[in-house]
């Protein structure tokens, strides 16, 4: 391959997205079976999610209600739907059909807009049924060469909803950046846990290429098994490398299913055209249409909370609207990991923004769990006694870990636990105020304006409180001294 | 609206039934007479009605999200004809995950 033929400058990728994602509910989308993810195989099944004869589905109200919040966050409008069976043989669905929206989904129309301000059109997000879990023995658990399988249909009927974006994400990095501002959103609709890694949220993409300037859509390919935002930029870097080494060699690029392979790090196409699917989707029967009134509408929409958006603005806000790099990629770790209030809270009290902000998105947030758990108002007295110099900065990370571990608990009391209480800011100052005297040459010559000698001064501050004061602390309290004299 | 032998044979594919040249034959004129009588109805004028999702006049039946007792796994298991670790036991699958 020449360097020439690699250049991607003159290509432009088309992606569009299909994120699906299982709802938060206490049951399945047409039957009472718990919709819990870890239980054990088989423990969640009756005749309706089993397709046993005879069986009729019914809808769960919450599910709608769920869908009709991920609709408005998402500014689709409700429109009234109905559910379609789509057919196909495959032993993850034992009715061998999966109820699905078709033509008439519930959500249509809305926009997803990403924190970089581009803007991606959301074509529908529709309720449709999860199927079973298989897993293949044998042949190295791939299904083509496996021995057999076998099949858990616990998440069989578990609902989802399936959000299809326009075809309007031009790169790997506007892919991520959507699923993961996607992910912001389902998490605080209270309709998702948000978690990839479990399958709660699996992403699908669908994307082409074509030349800068073209109006015409190219060729596309249907990238499956994205798992994590990782994978779904290398596959996207991947498929539209190899389409693009298509065209430039003269070749096409033929519509297929492609299977994101982690290891190999490629996309291998999972099935040939001549195979192409034909799901015979028809009205189901069994289930009457969907057609959420105007006033349950306008609840569920005036039910949702702040999205992420608003959440980074506001928190932008109360730090004083500085627009660094750094603290909007911290604000986006405290909002994607919905630790607001700590810094919120904090700021409220009193404690520096930055500060609230750096030990919310990296200490607090590395634990995101138990930091949701935490008491804001511990938190924010933690970030002032670090603030003020109490506590060093070493300290006050080992205290705030130690919150984190027990879900909650009195930060001082916990700090004069682990002794670091002898560097309440007086004591500092008692050990400060000795060291000078034992050390008057180097005073005067700090006082005298040699700024290199204040290292020596606070080394030995350091070493009569066996470490545990805050060098800058000291520095700052040398230099206020040093004004002040 | 004809139907072809082909596309009974197709439909036939698609719902993993093997016919016989017979049966082929025979469903074909079945089928079309089926579809001959939604012919019949096509030709009636119904611009004035819409289009009708379900033969009942019903809309927005719902269950509350509660969970109920479902079967017994191991009564559920014990009628597949195989089983291993609680899942069950089914022969290699031919082709790709739809
Ligand atoms: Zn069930």
């Amino acid at each position: 391959m020449t360097p020439a033929a690699h250049d991607s400058g003159a290509w432009e990728w088309v992606v569009g997205l299909e994120v699906h994602c299982e709802l938060q509910t206490a049951t399945k989308l047409f039957c009472g079976c718990r919709n819990r993810f870890g239980d054990e195989p088989n423990t969640n099944i009756c005749p309706v999610c089993l397709g046993l004869p005879g069986s009729l589905p019914v809808l769960n109200r919450q599910a709608v209600e769920l869908a009709m919040r991920i609709g408005a966050a998402l500014h689709c409008s409700v429109r009234p739907s109905i559910f379609h069976r789509k057919n196909y043989f495959y032993p993850d669905m034992p009715k061998d059909y999966q109820i699905s929206q078709y033509d008439e989904p519930i959500n249509v129309g809305g926009f997803l807009e990403l924190p970089d301000g581009s803007r991606v059109g959301i074509v529908r997000a529709h309720l449709e049924e999860d199927t079973g879990k298989t897993t293949h023995v044998g042949g190295g658990g791939r299904v083509g060469s496996s021995e057999y399988s076998l099949v858990d249909y616990n998440r069989a009927g578990v609902p989802l909803v399936e959000i299809v974006s326009e075809p309007d994400i031009r790169s790997a990095e506007q892919a991520r950046l959507y699923v993961s501002e996607l992910r912001g959103i389902l998490v605080a609709t209270g309709a998702s846990d948000g978690r990839m890694e479990e399958g709660s949220m699996r992403v699908d993409a669908n994307i082409s290429v074509r030349r800068v300037g073209s109006e015409q859509f190219g060729t596309r390919c249907e990238i499956k098994n994205l798992n994590s935002l990782r994978s779904l930029g290398r596959a996207l870097e991947y498929e539209a490398r190899r389409q693009i080494e298509l065209l430039e060699a003269g070749e096409t690029v033929v519509q297929e299913t492609r299977h994101w392979d982690e290891e190999a790090n490629r996309t291998t196409a999972m099935r040939s055209k001549e195979e192409a699917f034909d799901y015979r989707y028809f009205p189901e029967p069994d289930l009457v249409p969907l057609d959420p009134d105007p006033a349950w509408q306008r609840a569920v929409a005036a039910s949702l909370g702040p999205m992420p958006a608003d959440r980074r603005a506001r928190i932008l806000e109360v730090l004083g609207g500085t627009e660094a790099s750094a603290q909007r990629d911290q604000v986006g770790v405290v909002v994607n990991q919905a630790l607001d209030d700590l810094v919120l809270t904090a700021v409220d009290h009193g404690a520096p923004g930055s500060l609230a902000l750096a030990r919310a998105a990296n200490e607090a947030a590395a634990n995101p769990e138990a930091a949701r758990r935490l008491d804001p108002k511990a938190f924010a007295q933690l970030i002032l006694f670090e603030a003020s110099g109490k506590l060093s900065s070493t300290q006050s990370k080992e205290v705030l870990g130690e919150l984190l571990v027990r879900g909650g608990g009195d930060p001082e009391a916990i700090a004069r636990a682990k002794g670091f209480e002898a560097l309440a800011a007086d004591a500092l100052a008692a050990v400060i105020d000795e060291v000078i005297k034992a050390n008057p040459a180097e005073w005067d010559s700090y006082l005298g304006g040699n700024d290199k000698v204040a290292g020596a001064l606070i080394g030995k501050v350091m070493a009569a409180t066996k470490g545990q004061a805050d060098g800058k602390v000291v520095a700052a309290e040398l230099r206020r001294l040093r004004s002040s004299s | 609206m004809a139907i072809s032998r082909d596309d009974v044979a197709y439909v036939a594919a698609l719902a993993r039934l093997e016919l016989s040249e017979e049966e082929l034959e025979r469903y074909t004129v079945q089928l079309a007479s089926i579809l001959a009588h939604a012919a019949d109805i096509a030709a009636l004028d119904l611009s004035d009605l819409a289009p009708m999702a379900h033969p009942l006049p019903l809309k927005n039946v719902f269950r509350d999200d509660e969970p109920r007792p479902g079967l017994e796994r191991d009564v559920v298991l014990a009628a597949a004809p195989a089983v291993e670790d609680h899942r069950f036991c089914v022969p290699r699958i031919l082709g790709e995950e739809p």
